[in-house]
C-alpha cells in the first residue's frame, strides 16, 4: 500500500511533465492537422539551454538564491526555446501547408533529428548532471516521500495550466486560437490571421515543453540530448490518451499516463510472473496508444466524430 | 400490377440518429432500365437515404431486395461487390492515376488476379489484364473521353472528370448506377451533355438513380420520382404526376401555417 | 556536352548493366571498404523497394519498417550460428553439426516469417489515418527492438544487447562466400561475391516490384492511396489489400535481413533502432514515392554518400575538436537532407513523371 502511494505520487509527478508537453502537441495539431515530431526535442533544448545559462550564472553570481537562478534560467531558456519554435514553424513547416500529406511529416521527423543532432555537437554527447537547486530533504507523506523538486513540479504545471485556461478562454488571442483550430477559413475571413494564430501557438508550445524540459533535468539530475526523444512519443500518446486537440483531453491523458507508467513498472513483474521485467516499462504507452487508437480513436475526452460520407 | 423487373425493391427504411429521426418508412421500386430520381429539400434525407443503400449506414428497420436478392450491405465494399455502383457529390477520383487507370481500377471487382499471377506474369493474369485495358477503353469511348485516357485524373476539367467518375462506375458491371448530385457545379452545356449520357446509359438498359437538386434536369429526364421531405416520401410517381402533388409544392415553396 | 552524353550512357540499358556488373571489380582495386560500401547501399536499395510498396504503392507510413530487417537478420542468426546449440542442449542433440541454413532455405524463410509480422504488424492499423498509422508503427518497430534487447531473460534466444555472433556465411553452391574466389586471371575477394549475389535479389527485386505495380493489385494499392473511401465504393477490399501491402513490403525486408546478417556476421539490436527505419522512409521519400528509380537513387544517395563522407570526416573531426565524427555526420546530413528537399521538391527527387501532358481548365491539351 505504502509502495502504492509512493508510485502515486511519481506518477503525478510524471504525468504533469507529460501533460506539459502534450499540451505542446494537441494546440499544433488541433489547428494545422501536424504531428509535430520535434516537439520533444524542444524539451530538450530547453532544458540543455537552461543548464548553460546556469553553469554560465551561478560562477558569476555565488550569492543568488539558488530559486532566483532558476527561474532566470527558466525564462531566458524558454525565449530561446520560443524563438527557436517559431523560426522552425516559419522555415520548414510553413512553406509545406498544402504540400502532399507525407512532406511535412518527413520534415518534421528531420527536424527533430536535427535538432537532436546539432544538440549533440553543440553541446557534446556526455550526460551532464543538472544542478538540484532545491533542498533535496524530502516531505514525508505516510509512507511516501516527495521531494520539493517534485513539489515544485506539480505546483509549476498547475500555474501553467492556469495562465494557458486563462490566455485561452479569457484573451483574444485564445479566442482566436479556439477559431482558427474549428474553422481555419471562417476564422479568417473574420480577420484572424491564421500565420499569426499559428506562431503564436508554437511560441507557447515551446514555453510548455521548456518548463517540462527543465523540471524533468532536474527530476532525474541529467540534461542531454537524447533526453527529448522519449518522453516526446510519450507525450503524444498522452495527448491522443487524452483526445488530441482538447487541452484538458492533453492533461488528463498526461497525468493518467504517468500513472499508468509508474504503477505499472511496479508491478509488470509481478503481473507476468517475471517474464517481462521493468525493462518493458517504455512498452506501456505504446500500448496505451495502439489501444486508443483501436477502440477510442477521439481519446477520452475527445468528440466522437461520426464518418461523414 | 407491374411484370418489369425490379433492380432494387426498398421497404420500409428508418433510420434514426440520435434524437432525430432522419428516415421514415421509405419505400422505392426501381426498374431495370428506369433512371429513377430522388429528390426533396435540404435536409430531406436524400444523402443519409444514399448512405443507408450503400453501405455506410445501416437501417434500423426495413429490407432491400437487389435484382430479387436480399440486399445487406454489412461493409461498403460489399456494395459494389453486390451491384451498386456509385459516383460521389464532391466528386473522388484517384487524382494521380490516369483516366484509364481510374477505370480499370473500376474492373476490379469483377476479376481475380492476385500477387501470384502479378509477380509470376501467368496465362490468366495477362489476359485479364488485356481484358481489363480494353473494357476501360470502350468505356472511356463511351463517355466520350477516350482522348484523356493518359492524363492524370486530377488534369482532366470538371466536366470530363464526372464523365471519368462515371465510367469508373460503369465498370464495375453494376445493375444500378447510382449518382449523387452528378449536376453539382455545372454549367447549362454541361448538364445537357450529362443529360444525353444519362440517357444512353438508359438506352443501354442499365438502371440509374439519380439524386439531384436540379428539378428541372430530374424531371426532364426520369421516368419516376420519389419525393422526400423531413425523411419521409411524401410523393412517388411520374415527373408530371409529382410537379403537380401540391405536397411537393409545399415542401420546396413553403406556405405559411399549414 | 558532357552531361547529355553521360544521360544517354546512363539511358542505355546496356551501358548500366555494364557498369552494374563491373563496378566491384573496379572499386576492389582502390579498396574493399568501397565494395563493402556497395554491398551496403544494396542491402538498403532492397529495404527501399520492400517499404515503397507499404508507402509508394499503398500509401501507407510504415515507421517501423526495421522491425522486418530485424526479424529477417534474427531468424538467419538463429538458424546459422551456435547460439541455440548453445544454450539449448536438446537442440545441439538434435543437430550435433551445428545449425546451419542454406541460403536456399533461409531466403524463403526469411521471406516467409518476415511477410507473417508484416500482416500481424499491420493490423492493428487498418483504421488509423495517416499521422497516426505512423506513430503506432514506430511504436512497433521500438516494441519488437526492445524485446530483441530483453529476450535473454528468462529464457536466453536472442543474447539481448550483446547480440548473435559467429553467423555463418552464405554458401552458394557450397561455396562460401566468405572465401576469395581465385578465378586465375582475377581474384574475387569475399566483398565482391557478396556483392553478386545482392546484385542478383535487387534484379529479381526490382522485377518483382515493377510487375506488382502494373498489376491489377498495384493498382489497388494506388487506389487506396489516392483515395481509400472511393476505392471501398469500387468493391475493393481495403483491409485485406492494405495486409497484403505489408505482408508483400515487409518480404523484403525480412531477405535484407538476412542477407544482412550473414553478411556481417554479427547481429545486435543496436543495429535495429529508430533512426533506421527514419533513414528508409527517408529513401523512399526522398528519391520519389512510389517511382522505382527514384526510391533505388534514394537508397544509393543516402546509404553511399554518408560512408563515403567517412573520408572527409577526419579531418573535419579534428577542425571541430571531436566534435564532428562519420557518425554525427551522416545524421546531420540525414536530417538536412529530409527537410531541404522537402522545402524544394515535396514530390522527391526523381517522381514519376507527370504523364507529360496537362489540360487548360476548360479541357483539351495545352
Amino acid at each position: 500500500m505504502d509502495v502504492l502511494l509512493q508510485q502515486v505520487i511519481n506518477g503525478l509527478v510524471l504525468g504533469s511533465m507529460y501533460a506539459l508537453v502534450a499540451l505542446g502537441y494537441t494546440m499544433v495539431y488541433g489547428i494545422i492537422k501536424l504531428i509535430n515530431f520535434a516537439h520533444g526535442e524542444v524539451l530538450m533544448v530547453g532544458a540543455l539551454c537552461s543548464w548553460s545559462i546556469i553553469g554560465f550564472l551561478q560562477p558569476l553570481m555565488p550569492d543568488t538564491p539558488n530559486w532566483v537562478l532558476l527561474l532566470i534560467a527558466m525564462v531566458l531558456a524558454s525565449a530561446a526555446a520560443a524563438v527557436l519554435n517559431y523560426a522552425i514553424e516559419k522555415i520548414a513547416y510553413r512553406p509545406l501547408r498544402n504540400a502532399p500529406k507525407l512532406a511535412p511529416l518527413i520534415t518534421a521527423i528531420g527536424m527533430s533529428i536535427l535538432l537532436q543532432t546539432l544538440a549533440m555537437i553543440v553541446w557534446k554527447p556526455n550526460y551532464k548532471p543538472f544542478p538540484s537547486l532545491l533542498p533535496t530533504t524530502p516531505f514525508e507523506i505516510g509512507e511516501a516521500v516527495i521531494t520539493p523538486t517534485q513539489l515544485m513540479i506539480l505546483g509549476l504545471t498547475a500555474v501553467a495550466l492556469a495562465v494557458l485556461s486563462w490566455l485561452v478562454n479569457r484573451t483574444k488571442l485564445g479566442r482566436a486560437m479556439r477559431a482558427t483550430a474549428e474553422n481555419p477559413q471562417v476564422a479568417s475571413l473574420m480577420g484572424v490571421k491564421p500565420d499569426v494564430v499559428i506562431s503564436a501557438t508554437f511560441v507557447i508550445g515551446a514555453v510548455l515543453a521548456t518548463i517540462a524540459g527543465v523540471m524533468w533535468a532536474m527530476n532525474y539530475g541529467t540534461a542531454h540530448h537524447v533526453m527529448g526523444f522519449l518522453p516526446g512519443l510519450k507525450a503524444f500518446t498522452a495527448a491522443v490518451f487524452g483526445g488530441i486537440g482538447n487541452l484538458g483531453g492533453a492533461v488528463v491523458g498526461g497525468l493518467l499516463l504517468g500513472l499508468i507508467e509508474s504503477i505499472g513498472s511496479g508491478y509488470l513483474g509481478e503481473i507476468t510472473g517475471g517474464v517481462l521485467g521493468s525493462h518493458y516499462t517504455d512498452i506501456l504507452a505504446f500500448i496505451v496508444l495502439i489501444v486508443t487508437l483501436t477502440l477510442r480513436p477521439s481519446g477520452l475526452l475527445g468528440e466522437r466524430v461520426a464518418d461523414r460520407a | 400490377m407491374s411484370t418489369a423487373e425490379l433492380v432494387l425493391n426498398v421497404s420500409g427504411i428508418s433510420k434514426r440518429f440520435g434524437g432525430l429521426q432522419a428516415l421514415t418508412d421509405i419505400s422505392m421500386r426501381i426498374e431495370r432500365g428506369q433512371v429513377y430520381g430522388l429528390i426533396g429539400p435540404n435536409g430531406a434525407g436524400k444523402t443519409t437515404f444514399f448512405n443507408v443503400i450503400t453501405g455506410l449506414y445501416t437501417p434500423d428497420s426495413g429490407s432491400f431486395e437487389l435484382a430479387g436478392q436480399p440486399y445487406e450491405p454489412t461493409e461498403v465494399h460489399l456494395v459494389a461487390q453486390a451491384g451498386i455502383a456509385r459516383t460521389f457529390q464532391n466528386i473522388r477520383l484517384f487524382a494521380e492515376m490516369t483516366a484509364l487507370e481510374n477505370v480499370m481500377v473500376g474492373r476490379h471487382v469483377r476479376t481475380g488476379s492476385g500477387l501470384l499471377g502479378a509477380i509470376f506474369r501467368t496465362k490468366k493474369f495477362m489476359a485479364e489484364e488485356a481484358a481489363i485495358a480494353q473494357r476501360a477503353h470502350e468505356l472511356l469511348d463511351y463517355v466520350g473521353i477516350s482522348a484523356f485516357a493518359d492524363y492524370k485524373a486530377r488534369t482532366l476539367s470538371y466536366g470530363d472528370q464526372r464523365r471519368l467518375e462515371i465510367a469508373r462506375a460503369l465498370a464495375t458491371d453494376p445493375q444500378l448506377i447510382a449518382l449523387d448530385e452528378p449536376a453539382a457545379g455545372m454549367n447549362a452545356t454541361e448538364k445537357t451533355q450529362l443529360r444525353a449520357l444519362i440517357d444512353k446509359i438508359r438506352n443501354d438498359h442499365r438502371t440509374v438513380l439519380l439524386i439531384e437538386h436540379d428539378v428541372k434536369l430530374v424531371m426532364g429526364l426520369c421516368d419516376r420520382v420519389t419525393v422526400l421531405d423531413d425523411g419521409k416520401v411524401i410523393a412517388e410517381g411520374t415527373p408530371a404526376d409529382v410537379q403537380r402533388n401540391p405536397h411537393v409544392i409545399n415542401a420546396y415553396l413553403g406556405t405559411g401555417g399549414h | 556536352m558532357i552531361s547529355t552524353m553521360t544521360h544517354k550512357f546512363f539511358s542505355n540499358r546496356w551501358a548500366l548493366a555494364l557498369l552494374l556488373l563491373t563496378l566491384p571489380l573496379m572499386l576492389q582495386n582502390v579498396g574493399h571498404a568501397w565494395v563493402r560500401i556497395a554491398d551496403m547501399s544494396l542491402l538498403y536499395v532492397l529495404l527501399a523497394l520492400g517499404l515503397n510498396i507499404v508507402v509508394g504503392y499503398a500509401g501507407l507510413l510504415d515507421l517501423g519498417y526495421v522491425a522486418f530487417f530485424a526479424v529477417g537478420a534474427y531468424l538467419y542468426a538463429l538458424l546459422a550460428s551456435p547460439h541455440l546449440t548453445d544454450v539449448f542442449p536438446w537442440i545441439s542433440v538434435m543437430f550435433p553439426d551445428g545449425l546451419h541454413l542454406s541460403l536456399w532455405l533461409v531466403l524463403p524463410m526469411a521471406a516467409g516469417l518476415a511477410g507473417l509480422f508484416g500482416v500481424l504488424l499491420g493490423a492493428p492499423t487498418l483504421k488509423l489515418r495517416g499521422d497516426y498509422l505512423a506513430i503506432v508503427t514506430l511504436g512497433f518497430g521500438e516494441i519488437i527492438r526492445v524485446f530483441l534487447n530483453n529476450l535473454d531473460q528468462p529464457v536466453n534466444i536472442t543474447n539481448g544487447p550483446k547480440g548473435l555472433g559467429q553467423i555463418d556465411a552464405v554458401t552458394v553452391f557450397g561455396y562460401p562466400l566468405s572465401k576469395q574466389l581465385d578465378l586465375g586471371f582475377i581474384q574475387l575477394p569475399s566483398v565482391t561475391l557478396y556483392y553478386y549475389l545482392f546484385l542478383t535479389l535487387v534484379v529479381v527485386s526490382v522485377v518483382v516490384c515493377h510487375r506488382l505495380e502494373y498489376s491489377r493489385i498495384g493498382r489497388a494499392w494506388m487506389a487506396i492511396r489516392e483515395d481509400e473511401i472511393a476505392a471501398k465504393a469500387m468493391g475493393l477490399n481495403t483491409r485485406n489489400l492494405k495486409l497484403m501491402a505489408f505482408g508483400m513490403g515487409a518480404t523484403f525486408g525480412g531477405l535484407s535481413g538476412a542477407m544482412f546478417a550473414a553478411f556481417q556476421g554479427f547481429v545486435s539490436p543496436e543495429s535495429f533502432s529508430l533512426m533506421e527505419s527514419v533513414m528508409i522512409v527517408a529513401m523512399v521519400v526522398l528519391g520519389g514515392l512510389g517511382h522505382l528509380p527514384g526510391v533505388i537513387l534514394g537508397a544509393v544517395l543516402l546509404a553511399a554518400l554518408p560512408e563515403a563522407l567517412r573520408y572527409v570526416a577526419g579531418p573535419l573531426q579534428s577542425m571541430t575538436d571531436g566534435r564532428l565524427n562519420a557518425a554525427i555526420l551522416r545524421q546531420l546530413l540525414i536530417a538536412l537532407a529530409m527537410i531541404t528537399i522537402m522545402l524544394w521538391r515535396p514530390r522527391g527527387l526523381w517522381p514519376t513523371p507527370e504523364h507529360g501532358k496537362s489540360l487548360n481548365p476548360q479541357g483539351g491539351p495545352r
